[in-house]
Formats: structure tokens, sequence, C-alpha cells
């Protein structure tokens, strides 16, 4: 029970962090039409400028500063170099965004490294945010923190890291404030507004160029909000981006592109399914033993009754994607069929 | 057989059997030229890249469609391939070394038309994200199934097996060449002739406008389709020859970084002419084993030159040179070049100082434990001391001021010239 429970909560704030990047992706992509290759590159970025400044004015300092600039270099990258092709097409558009993506990379290696660096989180977020503790009686207990050592001594206990708590609220933050912006402000009624009708937009006075720049920034700075958190939870490495820019983009085609709600349904079961995946350790082979079919000696050691499910965790993001293809090509809730 | 009342005629297209003659004579005679290992090696690799990267731009150039994962069809081209090697070698099946690229050839087309179908459901921006999706797929697929992919180590295999053939054993890399050389020469003449055929033409015609394919009655999805399989064929082709060229296999051969690599240097080479990819294969080579060689950061200049690239030339360099030649025939080329030498002597000005930036960047991050000295073009750099830093500064900021001034000054008289040739076209047609 204890297992469910924070493995769903684990899968959520995972899911939760993907979103943060589906969303930026999303935006820039129904906006634009570009999708951005470099979006986990911005991540990556946000990570890297953090563990720089959080040296020099500490964690949470660092979490305001680093999103800012990392935004604005996104809007930079938009108006130096994304403008000029947006005349030659949407392919030109991916391919800069693609070579971004390794300029970045190298850039990061050339100034931090080519191994981890050490970023951890505040002491504040370093112990666990409640622990779940299954008595011996067999009845569950909740307690803010760390559970007393003596009680987990005699009972099984379950922590929630800080780190992810600290991450979903985060991430819930920024949707409300994504929302309230776009919703309810007069920039965000302009952003709408460019959204769909941009030549109607562009007559009425308003500045469209300076919209898709401010769109690209925001997008790119919520990735590295993301980056923030997710380099400090997990690790800060050249590598970061490669691992989580493909599932992104897989989640982005799952759950429809260019649909926000489709992101973020994709981003939780993408999330949460991941987590459970990892957690198990059972294979095709160990499944059919325990229902009982014999299985000869030379097919037990073949591998594919070998693997078990967390070993195949990394491939689930891409098999749904073929899956939902296959199936439901516009995506979970997409509504243009591309 | 019916027989028209008018004569017809048609002339030779000398042009082109003098180029697909001497296209034969440089396969023939390039390892006569360079003859030393490394440069037997490297033209091997060349002709694998050339099919590589024109069987990439099958999809890429000609049917507009942007893939991210075609490292899969070649790479598991490779994996047939040097499985059937090995079960040659335990007697278990009885093929030529020499037909064993086309096992590779098959493999692709099998896994094109299995993945085919449902990348190619979509075209554009989705396409480009399933085929990198699927690219992801096998990739992670390959370092968990260890019997089939070898795992880490890879899967090697010996060549030199069955009866020799006419005394060819293919122990000699010589000898491995020229069936590269025979294949890539059929492949490049079987691809060029694809882009005449019926299909050709309407898979370039998906790529300009969809919707009108749509409404002359063809079906999109299939004419992609088609086109997919068979480029994943001739990828799997040049998958199976690099098998045979370096007789082992690793999961690298299907990972994202080679898919990158392909549609990089497709895109430097010019996806818009048949022969950019030559370009962008040979150049792949070159800069896999030189420029590496020269500098760890080249991935870096790479990227770069790869924006570039996509700014300001956005047909490569085979558009660049037929720019250049269409100049060159209406006999303007002459005024251009002071502004050629100019733009080329700011711009390696400019390079060389960011390259020493760059390089001692690299330096102090990497191997700054045995010294602060970093040899750069036979110069020695203090990257301890101030003024080596502030040197290079000054090297490259004036090197790009004087290239932005010559880079305007050049386009302003290109923008005459490409002016003046357009007036003239339009006189020329007046008159005929």
């Amino acid at each position: 029970m204890e297992f469910v429970i924070v493995s769903l909560l684990n899968g959520v704030s995972y899911g939760l962090l993907l979103f943060m990047l589906s969303s930026g992706l999303t935006l820039i992509f129904s906006m634009m039409g570009v999708l951005n290759f470099a979006h986990a590159s911005f991540y990556m970025l946000g990570a890297y400028f953090a563990y720089a400044l959080s040296g020099i004015v500490g964690f949470w300092v660092a979490l305001l500063v680093a999103p800012v600039l990392v935004g604005a270099a996104g809007a930079l990258f938009e108006k130096t170099c994304l403008r000029k092709v947006h005349k030659f097409g949407h392919v030109p558009e991916l391919l800069i965004t693609f070579g971004l993506s390794y300029v970045v990379l190298e850039l990061v290696q050339l100034v931090w490294g080519r191994s981890a660096v050490s970023f951890p989180p505040p002491e504040v977020l370093r112990g666990p945010a409640f622990t779940l503790i299954h008595t011996a009686e067999d009845t569950m207990v909740f307690a803010w923190g760390r559970a007393p050592a003596e009680l987990c001594a005699q009972a099984a206990c379950t922590p929630f890291p800080a780190t992810r708590a600290f991450m979903m609220v985060v991430a819930v933050a920024m949707l409300v404030a994504l929302w309230l912006l776009i919703t309810r402000t007069r920039i965000g009624l302009v952003i709408q507004a460019a959204l769909t009708h941009p030549q109607m937009a562009e007559a009425l006075g308003h500045n469209v160029p300076r919209v898709f720049m401010l769109v690209f920034g925001i997008g790119t700075g919520l990735a590295g909000l993301a980056g923030v958190i997710g380099g400090s939870t997990f690790v800060t490495e050249p590598a970061m981006a490669a691992a989580l820019g493909a599932i992104v983009f897989a989640v982005v085609v799952i759950g429809g592109l260019g649909s926000l709600p489709g992101a973020f349904l994709a981003s939780l079961l993408i999330g949460i399914v991941q987590t459970f995946a990892v957690s198990m350790d059972h294979s095709v082979g160990s499944l059919l033993a325990s229902v009982g079919v014999p299985i000869g000696e030379g097919w037990a050691r073949r591998d594919f009754m070998r693997l078990t499910l967390s070993q195949v965790a990394p491939v689930l993001p891409y098999l749904f994607l073929v899956l939902i293809l296959i199936f439901r090509p516009k995506g979970l809730l997409g509504t243009r069929d591309h | 057989m019916t027989t028209t009342a008018y004569y017809t005629f048609k002339p030779y297209n000398v042009g082109r059997w003098i180029i697909w003659t001497l296209f034969a004579l440089v396969l023939l005679l390039a390892p006569q030229l360079f003859s030393s290992n490394l440069a037997i090696s490297m033209l091997s690799q060349m002709g694998i890249a050339i099919i590589a990267c024109l069987a990439y731009n099958m999809l890429f150039g000609q049917g507009g469609m942007l893939s991210f994962g075609h490292a899969v069809y070649s790479g598991l081209g490779s994996y047939f391939a040097i499985h059937t090697l090995l079960k040659v070698a335990q007697g278990e099946l009885v093929l030529p070394v020499s037909l064993i690229p086309l096992v590779g050839g098959l493999a692709g087309l099998f896994f094109a038309v299995l993945f085919g179908y449902v990348t190619t459901r979509k075209a554009g921006t989705a396409f480009a994200m399933i085929t990198l999706g699927v690219g992801e797929l096998v990739f992670a697929l390959s370092l968990m199934f260890s019997d089939f992919f070898g795992g880490e180590a890879g899967i090697t295999a010996d060549r030199v097996v069955g009866e020799p053939f006419l005394g060819i054993t293919f122990a000699p890399t010589v000898q491995v060449y020229y069936l590269i050389a025979v294949y890539t020469y059929v492949c490049v003449a079987a691809m060029y002739a694809f882009t005449r055929t019926p299909l050709g033409r309407i898979l370039n015609a998906v790529r300009d406008n969809p919707e009108r394919v749509e409404f002359i009655g063809y079906n999109t999805q299939i004419v992609r389709y088609l086109a997919f399989m068979l480029s994943g064929f001739f990828a799997g082709i040049a998958g199976g020859l690099g098998a045979i060229l370096f007789e082992i296999v690793t999961a690298e051969v299907v990972s994202p970084l080679r898919s990158g690599a392909y549609l990089l240097f497709t895109f430097l080479g010019g996806a818009t002419f048949f022969f950019g990819p030559i370009i962008g294969g040979v150049l792949m080579v070159l800069a896999l084993v030189f420029l590496s060689e020269l500098t760890k950061a080249w991935l870096l200049y790479l990227g770069l030159v790869f924006m570039f690239m996509v700014m300001y030339a956005p047909g490569g360099l085979a558009s660049l040179i037929m720019m250049n030649l269409r100049v060159a025939a209406f006999g303007r080329l002459r005024e251009l070049w002071v502004s050629y030498l100019a733009l080329g002597v700011t711009g390696l000005v400019a390079l060389l100082g960011a390259g020493a930036l760059i390089e001692m960047v690299y330096h102090l991050q990497l191997n700054a434990a045995i010294g602060s000295t970093v040899e750069y073009l036979g110069v020695r750099l203090d990257s301890s001391r101030a003024e080596s830093w502030f040197g290079a500064v000054f090297v490259m900021v004036t090197g790009a001021a004087l290239f932005e001034l010559a880079r305007r000054h050049f386009g302003v008289h290109w923008d005459e010239i490409q002016a003046d040739i357009e007036k003239e076209i339009k006189r020329r047609e007046m008159i005929a």
C-alpha cells in the first residue's frame, strides 16, 4: 500500500517535471509551428546556470535568476537565428534548433567539463517530506518529515523525498501562473490572438514578432526552471539533455501536437508508468513460471524471457508512441491531424 | 510498336555520359593516387557514407521528410550482415561475401516496411518526432538484447570466409575498397535513376504540395511509404558494406548520434541537388577522421557551421557551387574574386582567433594538469597569461568586423549581379 502511494506520488512529480518541459514545447509549437529540438538543451542550461549561481548567491536566488537567464538566452536565439530562417519554412526552423542542441551541448562541456557536477538541493530539501509507517498492527501512520528511528526499527517506513514534493509544488505553481498569464492578462490575450490569427493581430497594431520572441523566451524559461529542479533532484551532467529530450518529444506527440491538456495527460501517464515500471522486477519468464508454465532451459536464458520490467522501462514511452500512432494517430487529445 | 508519322530526334546526353564515366574513373583510380592504408580505409568509408547520405536524401531532399532516426536502417543492416557473415563462417549458409551487403539491404528494407508503416502516416514535424522516437526505441532495445546486438563489445566476424572467387579473398583492404566502389557506383546510379521515375517525380510533388497531389488522385501516404522503403534498402546496403569493412558492429551504428550525422552532413553537402549528399558523405569521413583528430571541440565547430549554413545557405554546399556556376556561365565570376579573397582572408582571421579561444578554454577544462601551454597551429599559447587571451579576442574581433564589412560589400555586389542575370534571362526569353 505504502509502495503504491509513494510510487504514485513519485510518478506524479516526475510527470509534472515532464509537463514543465512539454508545456513550453507545446506553447512554442502551437504558436510558431516550430518544434524546438533544443528544448531539453535549455533544460540543461537551467541546471548548469543554477549550479554556477548557487555557489555565489545560494540556491533560492538561483532558482529565480537561472530561469530568467535561460529565457533571455532563448529570446536572444529567437531574435538572432530563428527569425532569420522563418521565411524558409518549418524544416529549416527545426534544423536550426537541431544545430543549437549540438552547440549548447558542446558549450556546456567546454565550460563545465564532461563529467557530472555536484549540485545538491539545499539543506531544507534533503530529508523526506513525510514518512508512511506501516506498523506491526497492520495500520498505516502518517508522519511529517523523518520518522523517529526507534519507530522505524519496529515497523516498515517509506519516506517520500522533500525534493519530489518541492518539484510538485513548483510545477503546480508554475501551471497556475502560466494559466493566469494567458487567460487573465492583457499580454496573454494578445498571445492568444496571435496564436490563432497572427495577421489580424498584426493589423491591429500588435508587434507579432515580438510576441513570438516573448513566447519563445517564456517557453525556454520554463524549461530552465524545470532544469534547476531536475538538476538538483537528479544529476547535473551533459547527458541530461539527451536523456530527457527524446522522452519529452514522445510526450508531446502522444498527447497530440499542440494540445496543452494532451501534453498534461501524456506527461502524467508517462511519469507514472515509468516510475512504476522501474520498481518492478518481473519478466516474461518469471510471469510464466508463476502461472505454472514450464520453460525449457534454453528458453529461460534468452534475453526476451530474462528482461525485467524495470530494465524495459526506458523504452516504454517510445512503445506508447508507436501504439498511439497506430490506434489514434492524432494523439490522446489532439484536434488537428497533421 | 507504333510508328509515329513524324520524325523525332533525341540527342545523346553527352554531358551525362561524361559525368558518369568520370565518376567511374575516380572510383577506379582513387586508390592508385592515395595508396596508404589509412587513405584506402577512408576511401572505403567515403563510399559507404555516400550511399548512406544519398539514401537519407531520398527522404530529406526529395521527399521533404526530415528523419532523425535513419541510422536504424543502416545499423540493422549492419547487424544482419555481420550475423550472416558469422553463419557463413560456421558453414550453416553458403553465400559469397560480395553478396552480403544485399542481405543488409534486405534487412533495411524489412525494417523500413515495418517501421515505415507507422512513421510515414505523418509528414512534416510529426514525422520528424516519430522517427526520433523509433530511433531511440531501437537504440534502447539494442542495449537490452545482448544476444543479437552483442552488448557493449558488439559483434565481431571475419570477412575472409568461403571459397575465394577469381582469387578475391577480401583479405586486403584494397579488395574491399573495390567491392565498395562497385556497390557505390551501382547504388548511386540506381538512386539517380529513381529520381527520374514517375514515383521519384511524384515524391518531389508530395514534398512541394501534398494537397494538390491528393487532388490529382495520389495517396501521399503510400508515396512516402514507398520512398521510405527504398531509402531503407539503400541505407541497409551501406550498413552491410560497413560490417564487411570494419568486421565489427557495435550499438553505435544504430545510435541517435549516427542518425544526427547523416542529417548534418546531408544538409551540409546540399539536399536540394542530387550530388549534394555525395559531397556530404565525403565531408563526413573527412570530419570524423581528420577534424576529430585535430581538435577535441570539433562538434562545436560542426554545430556552428551547420547553424550558419541553415541561416545563410539553406541549399548547402551544392547550392553554393551551382550558384557560382550560374554566375560563371554568364561570365560575371571574374568580378567577384576580390570579394571572395577578402571574405576568405577575413573569415580565416576571425576563425583563427575564435579557434585559439576555444582551444584554450578546452585546455583549461580537460588537461590543465599537464601545464598551461597549448599547441595551436604550431604556436605555443600560454593559457595562464592574459596576453594570449587578449590577443585571441583581439584577433577574433578584428577578423569578425572586417568580415562583416566584406560581407556587406559582397552582398550588394552579388545582388547586383543576380539582378543583371535575371534581366539577361528575361531578355533571352523575349528574343526566343
